[in-house]
């Protein structure tokens, strides 16, 4: 803690407090509470039970009603703090009946109480309900839409590198005709957003017969014009004299491609992974159409199945979708330097 | 290494696309509430009984069987048996039954009533059966009513009536608002036809919007400005996107919601204990109390390649039993005539409130117009409430006149009945 | 995490050095061109058959009408469907025009475009700038700002609409601090601001690293010669760090131009194009008339994606021309 204050009160230069310290220290101070809260937020909330989740205003932590064992009564009574002309107490309620609640001390359940109901209210504790993540594990196929994901993920990661690179490489390093056109097409389409051409797109996907395979997902998306401009880019850094000197040495052009511009590449191609990764991750509306049947769902598509006609489960697809943030946030965690550092050093033109 | 890498990307797509194994069928089920668990409980036991059928439940987002599903049946593709809603509009598709059934009758006697509305016009197909029927109603938070003093409006209570009742409870509670309605062009129709309003053209197209319409349709505007309708849900949204306000009827924002008997499980499950809740019916208008029915049918897709084993499954699922056991699990209102006949149903439910809000429902269905009545086996009915909704929201917005709204919902209507002829 | 590493790449090495022999073959037969055939044909027969072609028919489909999903049964209309969405009585109010809908989409999308932009620069060159200075920790303040970039477009949205509902929880800590709730999606303003507030949110951080990239290129002494001399901190960014920054920045300008003109899945799961239609943007206007609504038209879809996609060319094209100045300039690090 007192590294963290010492870190935030960190000035500019000397001992003199600057308004760009001021400035710097809300601006981050904002960052967090603004980056972070949100996720936190979701996070809490999907630990609420439905009811939880209703309420007005909301809580911060999840709770649920305390309850207690009341001699003569089988179920569980919920307990209420009770604030009238007798005083304050603890009660169970039996049940209500319109305004008035009877309610029964746990300590002495032979006499019953009538209570207005204005003048109770429920106590509660702090407790996490896992429900919302358990039921839908065992109400679905979890393990299967996982294992699609993952393999949507890194086969089309995989794809991506090798057909980019491939294109980038020969974008950049061959001068031939039409070089100029390819380039223009790609950069033209570089932006065409998937939901303009979702009808013709699933058109020629039903004709190839690839409706309901993982293949009909990776391959429209494996050829992004992006991944093909961002590598070029950066390949175009290398010099030429590098490629000229491995000719001389009788390498094939194809070893020329794997041995010298991937390696140096790699920082583009990492960067490129990444994205990659994280995009095939959170992909929703095209495999939402393609993929119908239950054994090749990803887990996005999967644990939608909560959003009905006409009521959306909350407390389940809150919980289902920290559950798909997961491993973006293990990728945030563990290859943030890489992503940063790597989108720096790309220069990303 | 090109080379071998496509062979096997087209290998694999081969052998995926082409796992339709004989005896398997494919069943498309979305979920409001329990309703899919119990399904994936019936289910095991279909495929327990049956060895020679491998029955797949498939669970999906209702926004799947809404734009998906469409352009999958377009295409020749989609599940063997779907649970839809949009079933009048996609008719074309579904599969005529009748050669596969090994008792036709039972269909016609127990199932005949909705069978219009899941097949062509002038068909006498058999194509499937509804899972539930939905009646749209009302439900009002008894409690704040009790809270406040004010009586419950009773039976023949006009929509006026409710609301300002609803807005002395709302004054008194400090509600958010009277009441709401969900966003849906379905929801306002039972209220446009008891103000007088009819749909259907002689020709059996669209007719234009006429002075029923209207004239429910500047109540609620006028309700909107003067703060007795909840804004959250008709302005928050553009285009026929649908919003329910149950969730600011179990928070008690509102003494008063329009919806449906569809609810009834999941107010009852998330407002457990927390006040009472009656369902009243629907409001009346000047013409009747008329609310509309509908809900959700099974069918058979035309493009199945085991036609017979989806005919075996559907017999299973339309068997009286089972369709008592869906009914009182999932508290749905039954559609099997010999069911709702006989009564006596067991519900599943601890909580008093459901029997007498499900009662009430049954007994609101003899209240339906038939300007309403006719229209679940209308054509033309979603592109309707499509126009309903998206144009009467821009008024609550203040981006249009109730007049320029009405000339716009005729126009998007003409346009959207012209691109589909 | 190295022992797998090598895992992976030693088959990789080994597929690709048993590939050598066959291509060097090729490469006998066809010469450098034909290597380059090589490189350039998996990628561009992906591309081809699953980018271009679906563009292509998108451009059929806008010449022709009904509900149907195969071009050969669809009824070819000409033109009809352009007039359709450029039939206007008087072309400055929407309110004449005969798809008036597609003609707010048009106007929310461009005022959308020029403020969130706007904004997001500004937003994105303060947080490089900041970035950019000497901070304890500063790869953890880069990684945060970071973070959003990696969340799905849908679970953005999510959790916005729920910070912003009317119970949600921005209006209990309003409540809190005695204030009255706000209904902060239903207000025209408001809901519109909430949009261009959540997208920033979600892409401010892939901005700034690539701004601050830029920062760091600036050499260090020009700095020092400036302190040296006295100049004043505001001149000096006038005067030495915006123009070294300017090819970043054009970098950042059309990124953030072309991703505002196509914005949809955040705003669409955040306001539904509400309150009435003040955020309905021209994505999601297309998405409903072909895809989302029950009667489908996806002539009209297509007519106005291309009209959409018209625009968006010209602003691809536009970095392109950027892109090749600089390149000249050879300033672009």
């Amino acid at each position: 803690m007192t590294g963290a204050i010492a870190f935030v009160t960190r000035r500019r230069g000397g001992a003199r407090w600057d308004w760009t310290d001021v400035v710097t220290f809300l601006w981050l101070g904002a960052g967090l509470v603004v980056v972070f809260g949100p996720a936190l937020w979701l996070v809490l909330s999907s630990f609420k039970t439905p009811a939880g989740l209703a309420e007005f205003p909301p809580t911060i932590l999840p709770y649920e009603a305390r309850t207690a064992e009341v001699q003569g009564y089988d179920r569980p009574l919920p307990l209420y703090s009770v604030t009238d002309e007798r005083g304050s107490r603890t009660l169970a309620e039996v049940r209500r009946v319109g305004t008035v609640a009877q309610m029964v001390d746990p300590e002495n359940p032979g006499e019953i109480e009538r209570v207005n109901i204005a003048t109770r209210s429920p106590e509660r504790q702090v407790a996490l309900s896992w429900s919302n993540y358990l039921d839908p594990f065992l109400r679905f196929d979890f393990m299967t839409y996982a294992r699609n994901s993952v393999f949507v993920t890194v086969v089309a990661t995989l794809i991506t590198l090798l057909t980019n690179s491939m294109a980038a490489f020969a974008l950049s390093k061959y001068q031939f005709r039409g070089r100029n056109a390819v380039l223009v097409v790609i950069v033209a389409t570089l932006m065409i957003p998937l939901s303009v051409i979702l009808v013709p797109l699933y058109s020629i996907i039903s004709a190839a017969g690839l409706a309901n395979s993982l293949w009909g997902v990776i391959l429209p998306t494996v050829a992004t014009p992006t991944g093909v401009f961002l590598l070029r880019q950066y390949m175009l850094t290398i010099p030429d004299e590098l490629l000229e000197a491995a000719r001389m040495d009788h390498a094939s052009e194809w070893q020329i491609y794997w041995r010298i511009v991937l390696p140096l590449t790699a920082p583009a191609l990492a960067v490129l992974a990444i994205f990659s990764v994280v995009w095939r991750w959170n992909d929703f509306l095209w495999p939402l159409i393609v993929l119908t049947r239950a054994e090749v769902y990803t887990l996005q598509v999967g644990l939608n199945a909560y959003a009905g006609e006409l009521n959306v489960q909350w407390h389940y697809l809150l919980a289902m979708t920290v559950i798909t943030m997961i491993p973006v946030v293990l990728v945030f965690v563990f290859l943030q330097r890489f992503i940063t550092a790597g989108i720096a050093g790309t220069g990303l033109k | 290494m090109m080379k071998a890498k496509l062979t096997g990307v087209t290998l694999g797509a081969m052998l995926m696309a082409t796992t339709a194994m004989a005896g398997d069928v494919r069943l498309m089920w979305y979920s409001d509430g329990v309703e899919g668990e119990v399904m994936k409980d019936i289910v095991a036991r279909f495929n327990a009984a049956n060895p020679g059928i491998n029955l797949i439940l498939e669970e999906v987002a209702y926004r799947v069987v809404q734009e998906q599903l469409q352009i999958q049946l377009e295409a020749g593709d989609g599940p063997d048996i779907a649970r839809v809603t949009n079933i009048k509009a996609l008719a074309p598709h579904w599969l005529d039954l009748t050669p596969y059934l090994s008792d036709a009758d039972y269909w016609r006697t127990n199932f005949g009533a909705h069978a219009d509305w899941m097949r062509e016009d002038g068909s006498e197909a058999i194509t499937g059966f509804m899972t539930q029927l939905t009646l749209t109603g009302g439900f009002a938070n008894a409690t704040l009513f009790e809270q406040a003093g004010v009586a419950l409006p009773g039976e023949g209570a006009t929509w006026d009536d409710w609301v300002t009742a609803a807005d002395a409870v709302a004054k008194s509670q400090g509600s958010a608002a009277a009441f709401a309605i969900d966003r849906s062009g379905h929801r306002i129709s039972g209220p446009n036809v008891s103000y007088g309003a009819n749909y259907i053209g002689a020709d059996g197209l669209p007719a234009p919007v006429d002075a029923g319409v209207r004239a429910f349709a500047e109540k609620l505007v006028g309700w909107v400005e003067g703060g007795q309708m909840l804004k959250d849900t008709w302005v928050a949204a553009a285009g026929s996107t649908y919003r329910a306000a149950a969730d600011d009827f179990i928070n008690a924002d509102i003494p008063f919601y329009y919806s449906g008997s569809w609810q009834i499980a999941n107010l009852s499950t998330k407002i457990g204990d927390g006040f009472d809740w009656v369902a009243t019916g629907s409001p009346c208008g000047t013409a009747g109390c008329s609310g509309l029915a509908g809900g959700a049918a099974l069918v058979a897709v035309k493009y199945t390649r085991n036609a017979e084993e989806v005919a075996k499954v559907m017999e299973f699922l339309a068997q009286e039993d089972i369709v008592r056991e869906f009914s009182e699990r999932t508290l749905f209102l039954p559609a099997h005539a010999g069911v709702a006949a006989k009564g006596g149903l067991n519900w599943d439910t601890q909580d008093p409130n459901v029997g007498a809000a499900l009662d009430k429902f049954v007994a609101a269905s003899a209240e339906i117009l038939p300007g309403a009545a006719a229209l679940p086996a209308w054509k033309w009915a979603s592109a309707y409430y499509g126009a309903l909704v998206n144009r009467i929201s821009q008024v609550m917005a203040g981006e249009l006149s109730l007049d320029e709204a009405m000339a716009r919902i005729d126009s998007d209507i003409a346009e959207q009945v012209a691109a589909a002829k | 995490m190295q022992m797998a590493g090598a895992a992976v790449v030693a088959p990789l090495v080994w597929a690709a050095q048993a590939l050598d022999p066959v291509l060097r073959l090729w490469q006998r037969w066809t010469g450098l061109r034909g290597m380059a055939g090589f490189f350039l044909v998996p990628n561009m027969a992906i591309f081809g058959i699953f980018v271009l072609i679906p563009l292509v028919m998108n451009i059929a489909y806008s010449m022709t009408t009904g509900g149907a999903l195969f071009l050969n049964a669809r009824d070819y209309v000409g033109a009809a469907q352009y007039q359709r969405l450029l039939d206007c009585g008087n072309y400055l109010d929407i309110r004449t025009c005969k798809e008036d809908q597609f003609w707010t989409a048009v106007r929310n999308t461009g005022l959308f475009v020029t403020i969130q932009v706007t904004l997001l620069i500004v937003i994105a060159t303060v947080t490089a700038l900041i970035l950019n200075r000497e901070l304890r920790a500063r790869s953890f303040w880069r990684a945060m700002f970071f973070f959003p970039v990696l969340l799905s477009p849908v679970v953005v949205g999510l959790i916005w609409r729920w910070i912003l509902d009317r119970n949600g929880i921005l209006n209990a800590a309003l409540l809190g601090v005695g204030m009255d709730p706000v209904n902060w999606l239903l207000d025209r303003n408001l809901a519109f601001a909430a949009a261009i507030g959540v997208t920033i949110w979600a892409h401010l951080g892939f901005y700034a690293l690539i701004l601050l990239a830029g920062l760091q290129a600036i050499p260090r002494d020009l700095y020092e010669a400036a302190e040296m001399d006295g100049t004043r901190p505001a001149r000096v960014f006038f005067r030495i760090t915006l123009p070294l920054l300017m090819p970043n920045l054009l970098v950042v300008v059309v990124l953030a131009l072309i991703r505002a003109v196509q914005v949809f899945d955040e705003a669409y799961v955040l306001t539904g194009g509400g309150p009435g239609t003040a955020t309905l943007f021209m994505t999601q206007y297309i998405y409903e008339v072909g895809f989302a609504s029950l009667l489908k038209n996806p002539g009209l879809a297509a007519a106005a994606s291309i009209l959409m996609g018209g625009v968006l060319v010209v602003l691809t094209l536009i970095q392109l021309g950027l892109g090749k100045r600089n390149e000249k300039r050879g300033k672009l690090k």
